[in-house]
């Protein structure tokens, strides 16, 4: 798994943004390993701290759009617990890990692409400052 | 139930410095209703430990369980497997919960991970207020329900102090509201008031022998 992004993504949004950015050929980044989830709310700590033991460089975690939760709140509690995952590894000196998460509807691709391209920038500008 | 809350990560780090193998042991009651010492807590330090140790280039083992209440030794006993396997054990448990592990395995290391800090209740998601300070001589009947030897910061037994804020708030906590005015108001809606009046002596802290020990009354 090393130097690979792992992204949760939430089967109503980002997962079908990913389908579509393949059916569309666009080309995105090769480090990247999909988890489908059924909620962006699914996700604890627990499975961000995990994936960067398995040797993840980053995680993603992609939900709905505010307010377009399938599940009504399970983005704004994947987005709590990504802050709380920062800080648990923030605890242990581990900063160099990015962590992120971002909104997104099941169309917009491009986003999706944006989001990977963005957190590659995120690993690098990391890997630098060591 | 008991309140607690997780030790600093450095110290807990400085604790089990000279081990590699460690068992990491949850309880099942107050300390996971108050998020500190659950099996989701139990996997959370593991984790970091884990992290933090491979980062240092000293790798970590660990094992992970968590029993339904380690203040019994019935239950803790589960674990006698687990523990012979790791140098060590860090324990998530209430100071009674640690002492309960290290009473039944004790040629191991045992090291608490949390500090017990109050009785308590969830006031509302995430916090925990003190209620109750297992004093062994209650005064409840006395003041509506409600501990002015907890819940004031003077810990008054005939108040209020003449110090309190407009709107009720207490002089030393703003943000606190005074136990003697809920104590007024809740004593006046129960029509109880002359209690208000009563003079009250100093509080026997002797009640309690240490350490405490109670016997059932039934058989």
């Amino acid at each position: 798994m090393n130097k690979e992004i792992v992204a949760f993504c939430c089967e109503h949004s980002a997962y079908p943004a990913a389908d579509l950015a393949g059916k569309q050929r666009l080309c995105y980044p090769q480090n990247l390993r999909i988890i489908r989830v059924p909620c962006a709310g699914r996700i604890d700590a627990i499975h961000i701290l995990k994936a960067f033991e398995k040797g993840a460089a980053a995680v993603l975690v992609l939900g709905c759009e505010d307010g377009a939760c399938h599940h009504i709140t399970g983005n704004t509690r994947a987005k709590e617990r990504v802050k709380y995952s920062e800080m648990l590894l923030k605890e242990v000196g581990i900063d160099n890990r990015p962590v992120g998460m971002f909104n997104l509807a099941p169309n917009e691709p491009h986003k999706f692409i944006r989001v990977l391209n963005e957190m590659n920038k995120r690993i690098k500008e990391s890997r630098e400052a060591k | 139930m008991i309140i607690a809350e997780r030790k600093p990560m450095e110290e807990i780090k400085q604790m089990i410095a000279p081990y590699n193998k460690l068992l990491v042991a949850g309880c099942g009651t107050c300390v996971t209703v108050c998020w500190v010492g659950g099996e989701k807590e139990v996997g959370i330090l593991a984790s970091q430990l884990r992290l933090a140790r491979s980062a240092e280039g000293n790798e970590i083992s660990t094992l992970e369980a968590t029993v339904e209440r380690q203040c019994e030794k019935e239950m803790t006993a589960e674990l006698k497997d687990k523990v012979a396997e790791v140098e060590a054990v860090l324990s998530l448990a209430c100071g009674s919960g640690v002492q309960t592990m290290a009473e039944l395995f004790e040629d191991k290391p045992i090291f608490p991970a949390v500090n017990t800090t109050f009785i308590g209740m969830p006031e509302k998601e995430g916090l925990w207020v003190e209620m109750c300070g297992a004093c062994g001589d209650c005064f409840l009947d006395r003041t509506g329900g409600i501990c002015p030897m907890v819940r004031c910061a003077k810990g008054l037994l005939n108040g209020p102090c003449g110090g309190t804020r407009k709107g009720g708030k207490c002089e030393i906590d703003p943000e606190k509201d005074c136990a003697w005015e809920i104590i007024y108001r809740w004593l006046e809606k129960q029509g109880r008031l002359d209690l208000m009046r009563k003079y009250y002596e100093p509080k026997n802290y002797r009640a309690v022998k240490r350490p405490g020990k109670v016997q059932a009354m039934q058989a």
